[in-house]
């Protein structure tokens, strides 16, 4: 690990002055940083502290209805915050799939929007990656690259965005909240993280400097919450990134869909936000035959980018689950596998698994 | 330049001169404070051997810098025990033969300790076995560990009603 400077500012605005010089980064709890620091990949001179900033870890309701969580706020707390549960259960679920109790209680939000690729090219200092150094080229394409995107993606950088919690933050028009040394803004989360096209190296709308203070989720998307879930597939049973995951929310009355939410995680570079899936449910009834349209929707545009052509029906088959289970209706409680392929309330577990 | 960071480790107040502000709380336990109960498996969160209690919460002590968590408050395995009596998750770990080689046992229990504080898991297996998920054993003791979990977790519901009443 390079040595750098360790700066713990008092407030956001000194924060934000700090970071603005070049090769500054903020620290939040450091689970990725601190591990791409370590294996060379982050090699900041600077630290900017953001664990002892106050109000950047509160979660509240607005008046209107909608809920703002700070940036420093722990993965775990979100997820077992009793209003935030109920209203909105599939950002839950997601959370709770992703990573470890540990560092679930350790990572904040902001960290998790912000978390780099899991790409092992881009990981290893040796190997050529256009997001790592660019210019440099990519070892992922012809490399090992069954984990790699379908959607999105070009010659220049074919990795995906590992986040759990982003997925069912995209569908449900998630506002991300930044302050920066040109003030404040704010940007659907949609458009916050930005496709390689040909520079892979700008992962987000961030400029030097910015902050993300907050994100917002609006009132009526706690609308969804009769229907709401989120399936992953995991190589193993937890603790693991998803190969393909899926985020879906429905409205439905009188046996219709009237409002459809379907977005992908492990497909993009992004949350893939799936509004072709969308369009081809509203009005639907919610059936086999209407989530199998979906699915074809979300996925038509998708192609191999190396040897992952499987990926493809796999997604296909998660969005389809994940449909499935939110129209079955969201569990009081989430199952002990949360968003577990293989623990749901409508497909029974097979025996010996988890004996 | 050299920061003063303040702990409170064990419940012993300890102020540490850092040289360095690349130092994890792992390798300040370790390396600098003599307390080697901890274990570094990974360094890169993705086996708990260095599972702690930081104000309270189990969390992969590798991947948290000392500097950033000055004036926590901090329990390693070192910090269990009073005198010759065991916590109730250690002595359900030797009751359940819950570890082989033990490197990754000081991790398993402080992690356990960490669920059941968070009281999500409960009498279910299937939970214990998620909440625990963050903890690797290469000996393959998760039969062990999840039953001492589920029996520390009884005992200690017990205790803690004998107390209220
Ligand atoms: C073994 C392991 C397994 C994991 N499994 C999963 C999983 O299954 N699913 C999943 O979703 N994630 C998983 N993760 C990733 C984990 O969720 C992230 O490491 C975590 O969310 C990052 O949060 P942090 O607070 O530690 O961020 P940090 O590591 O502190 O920061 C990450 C990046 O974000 C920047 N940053 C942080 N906060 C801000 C802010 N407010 N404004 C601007 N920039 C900011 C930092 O500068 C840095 O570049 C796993 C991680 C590990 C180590
Ligand atoms: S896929 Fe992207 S991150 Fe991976 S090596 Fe290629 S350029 Fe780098
Ligand atoms: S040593 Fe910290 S998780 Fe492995
Ligand atoms: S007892 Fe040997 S690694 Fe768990």
């Amino acid at each position: 690990m390079n040595r750098f400077e360790y700066v713990r500012p008092r407030s956001v605005a000194e924060a934000v002055a700090a970071a603005a010089i070049p090769g500054s980064a903020y620290l939040a709890a450091g689970t990725n940083l601190l591990d791409l620091m370590k294996i060379g990949v982050a090699r900041p001179e600077r630290l900017i502290d953001l664990n002892h900033l106050p109000d950047l870890d509160i979660i509240e309701q607005l008046p209107d209805g909608t809920v703002r969580i700070g940036a420093q706020v722990r993965n775990a707390d979100l997820a077992h915050d009793p209003d935030f549960r109920q209203r909105f259960p599939v950002v839950a679920e997601a959370l709770l799939s992703g990573a470890s109790a540990q560092l679930r209680n350790m990572a904040t939000v902001g960290g998790n929007l912000l978390q780099r690729t899991r790409c092992a090219w881009f990981q290893d200092t040796a190997s050529a990656c256009n997001r790592r150094a660019p210019g440099s080229g990519c070892d992922a394409r012809g490399g090992e690259n069954r984990m790699h995107a379908v959607l999105g993606w070009s010659e220049h950088c074919i990795a995906t965005h590992p986040s759990d919690f982003c997925v069912p933050l995209v569908a449900l028009d998630a506002v991300v909240e930044i302050e920066g040394p040109a003030g404040r803004r704010e940007i659907p989360l949609a458009d916050f993280h930005l496709l390689p096209g040909d520079t892979p190296e700008r992962e987000s709308v961030l400029a030097p400097g910015d902050l993300v203070v907050a994100l917002r989720l609006p009132a009526e998307a706690a609308g969804f919450a009769a229907h709401a879930r989120y399936a992953k597939l995991r190589e193993r049973t937890s603790y693991a990134f998803a190969v393909v995951s899926a985020a879906a929310a429905l409205r439905i009355a009188d046996g219709r869909i009237t409002e459809a939410r379907l977005a992908l995680g492990g497909v993009a570079a992004k949350p893939w936000r799936a509004r072709a899936a969308e369009a081809a449910l509203a009005g639907a009834t919610p059936d086999a035959a209407a989530f199998r349209r979906a699915a074809e929707a979300a996925l038509a545009e998708a192609r191999p980018s190396g040897d992952n052509g499987f990926k493809i029906e796999l997604a296909r088959r998660i969005a389809i689950r994940a449909l499935t289970l939110a129209a079955a209706g969201t569990p009081d409680r989430l199952p002990a596998l949360p968003a577990s392929a293989f623990a749901s309330s409508s497909t029974p577990r097979p025996r010996g698994l988890h004996v | 330049m050299s920061y003063l960071v303040t702990l409170t480790i064990n419940r012993v107040p300890r102020t540490v001169e850092l040289d360095d502000p690349r130092v994890t709380l792992l390798d300040l336990l370790r390396e600098r404070l003599d307390l080697p109960g901890t274990k570094k498996g990974c360094d890169r969160g993705q086996c708990g051997a260095c599972t702690i209690l930081l104000d309270g919460r189990r969390v992969n002590a590798c991947l948290a810098l000392a500097i950033s968590h000055d004036g926590a408050d901090i329990l390693t395995i070192e910090g269990l025990a009073e005198g010759q009596a065991l916590h109730p998750v250690q002595a359900a770990f030797i009751a359940h033969d819950a570890f082989q080689c033990g490197f990754c046992t000081p991790g398993q229990i402080m992690s356990a300790i960490g669920l059941i504080g968070e009281g999500q898991a409960g009498d279910d297996a299937e939970r214990v076995r998620e909440g625990m998920s963050g903890n690797l054993c290469r000996c393959g003791a998760y039969r062990g560990i999840t039953e001492a979990v589920l029996e520390a977790t009884r005992i200690m519901a017990d205790t803690t009603q004998e107390k209220a009443a």
